[in-house]
């Protein structure tokens, strides 16, 4: 691997690459907080952040906390070939979850034991869709913190 | 006829086919064998290099027309275009030669993909020039390649509708069997048996080794012409009787995770404006060319295509109906799964040779014929007849 490759972190994963209207996000999560963004003027909420208002055309946004509760709504285990980062700790659990507070926003993430376990580190017998999960986070490299998902019953 | 009542039904015919042989390596460049794809076809139309005046293809083919036409020996071009979306242009770029042809913009248009996915490398390990939206939200856990990001779409469809790994099979035997028909085919001499499926590695749970399309070097195109004039070229003109493209509102790309229904994908786009453009239906097409990148992207276009009803798709891949004397044979030259992954290419040239009547899984008297591209990301589809 490349030393000077600042898209991956030191165990070979890839750290978010940011836009502009994605920043604010992972500005938030660095603050443990989970918010997606928001029009300001009819209150919708939109993922992936983009800079107006499908529904109104609104320039204004606001950035909304959200419970950091949700269900899963569909989930892959990637095998190998991968990313060298990634084959290492395969198969692990992929989710996409449903936000309780904002439906339709579905964040994908990865189903671990616990907020710092490794990726692989959920017994895959214990993915369901429909599972209720709640946010946990974990950070990648310093300053930069990513969602992780955790079973509400483990 | 055609431009003249502002539709593009009918107005412009594929009159020649061509390719390289598919390999899982290829010693040549993509420039010589996209050179060599086109050179073929127009020869298989009878028709001079330096008549062609238009090109279309794929905005992630490596060849430009530019290398393409002064390496051939083209005439002065008059229109030209790129389609992006990996696999789902492959029928736009047929279509926007068919529209520039039926509006008078130019008189002989080739389109084309090469590529060396089978020796070369694949999009999905560049870390450094991955998009930023949606990279960022998919990327760093791990959702890495296509099948990974489609894998997520395939477990819904199964959970929501019943859909079973044995539907998946379906669709990979069917193409298999094309494909034990069909010499050119790299899965020509490989049978597939339900045992090899069922007991195949992961590559992303849901899906199996046996769910995902080929790694392929080898380049094809097509010649594009108006009707008028296809009638005096080589080959029995095919006929483009209605093209479309479909973005849904929206839409995605292949994380097409945020809107209220992500099953319904560009299919469902591209259907609605595709019949609206055709005197027939779906119960009048003979045979289908269903872009299979994944096998779980068949039902899902059966469904957007209007084959059968939401959440049908699954049991329409039941009792042979893909199979030939089947309720919809598809994917006659073994498709992307069992053939050759060219972009999806290949599956616009069988359809020509099925309207020929020269394919190597004929379906008798075939007289229609659709083809769609890409689905899970911005598509287009053809509907041909003879």
């Amino acid at each position: 691997m490349d030393d000077n490759d600042t898209t991956r972190g030191a165990d070979g994963l890839l750290l978010p690459q940011s836009d502009e209207d994605g920043a604010p996000f992972w500005t938030y999560t660095a603050r443990g907080e989970l918010r997606v963004q928001c029009c300001a003027s009819c209150r919708v909420p939109r993922f992936p952040p983009r800079p107006c208002c499908p529904h109104c055309q609104s320039f204004d946004t606001e950035w909304r906390r959200v419970t950091g509760r949700g269900r899963i709504w569909s989930y892959v285990r990637p095998h190998p070939p991968l990313l060298p980062g990634y084959a290492a700790l395969a198969p692990y659990t992929v989710v996409l979850v449903e936000l309780a507070d904002a439906p339709g926003i579905r964040l994908v993430g990865n189903l671990v034991a616990a907020a710092d376990a490794p990726l692989d580190s959920l017994d895959p017998e214990r993915v369901r869709i429909g599972a209720p999960v709640r946010v946990a986070f974990h950070t990648m490299a310093p300053g930069v913190v990513v969602p992780r998902w955790l079973l509400e019953r483990p | 006829m055609g431009a003249r009542s502002g539709t593009l039904k009918d107005a412009a015919a594929i009159v020649g086919i061509g390719q390289t042989r598919f390999a899982k390596h290829l010693p040549e460049t993509e420039k010589a064998l996209a050179c060599r794809a086109v050179l073929a076809a127009l020869a298989d139309a009878g028709l001079h290099p330096s008549q062609v005046d238009a090109f279309a293809s794929y905005t992630m083919e490596e060849t430009d027309e530019v290398e393409l036409a002064k390496a051939v020996g083209a005439g002065d071009a008059t229109f030209f275009s790129r389609v992006g979306y990996g696999g789902g242009g492959s029928c736009a770029t047929v279509a926007h030669l068919a529209a520039a042809i039926a509006t008078g913009q130019a008189s002989v248009g080739v389109a084309w993909r090469s590529r060396k996915r089978g020796s070369g490398p694949r999009p999905w390990t560049d870390t450094r020039t991955q998009l930023a939206v949606p990279a960022q939200w998919t990327r760093p856990y791990g959702l890495l390649r296509p099948v990974d990001e489609i894998g997520m779409l395939a477990r819904r469809y199964m959970h929501q509708y019943g859909a079973t790994r044995d539907h998946f099979f379906q669709v990979a035997l069917a193409c298999r069997n094309r494909a034990n028909q069909n010499p050119a085919a790299l899965m020509y001499d490989r049978p597939l048996t339900r045992e090899m499926y069922m007991t195949a590695r992961w590559i992303s749970e849901p899906l199996c080794l046996y769910d995902n399309c080929l790694e392929t070097d080898g380049a094809l195109a097509c010649v594009v012409v108006s009707a008028e004039r296809a009638r005096d070229c080589r080959q029995r003109p095919v006929y483009v009787h209605s093209a479309a493209q479909g973005l849904p509102a929206q839409h995605h790309g292949m994380v097409n995770y945020w809107t209220e229904d992500p099953l319904t994908g560009p299919a469902w786009t591209a259907a609605r404006n595709l019949w609206k453009g055709a005197d027939l239906g779906p119960e009048d097409v003979d045979v289908a060319q269903i872009y299979d990148a994944f096998t779980a992207l068949i039902p899902l276009s059966l469904e957007g295509y209007g084959f059968c009803g939401r959440g049908e798709g699954a049991a329409f891949t039941e009792g042979g109906a893909l199979e030939i004397g089947g309720l919809l044979p598809i994917n006659t030259s073994g498709g992307g799964l069992s053939e050759a992954y060219v972009h999806g290419f290949n599956l616009i040239t069988e359809g020509v040779r099925q309207l020929r009547g020269t394919s190597t899984a004929q379906v008798h008297g075939a007289a229609t014929c659709l083809v769609t591209a890409g689905e899970g990301v911005p598509t287009s589809a053809l509907l041909l007849r003879n």
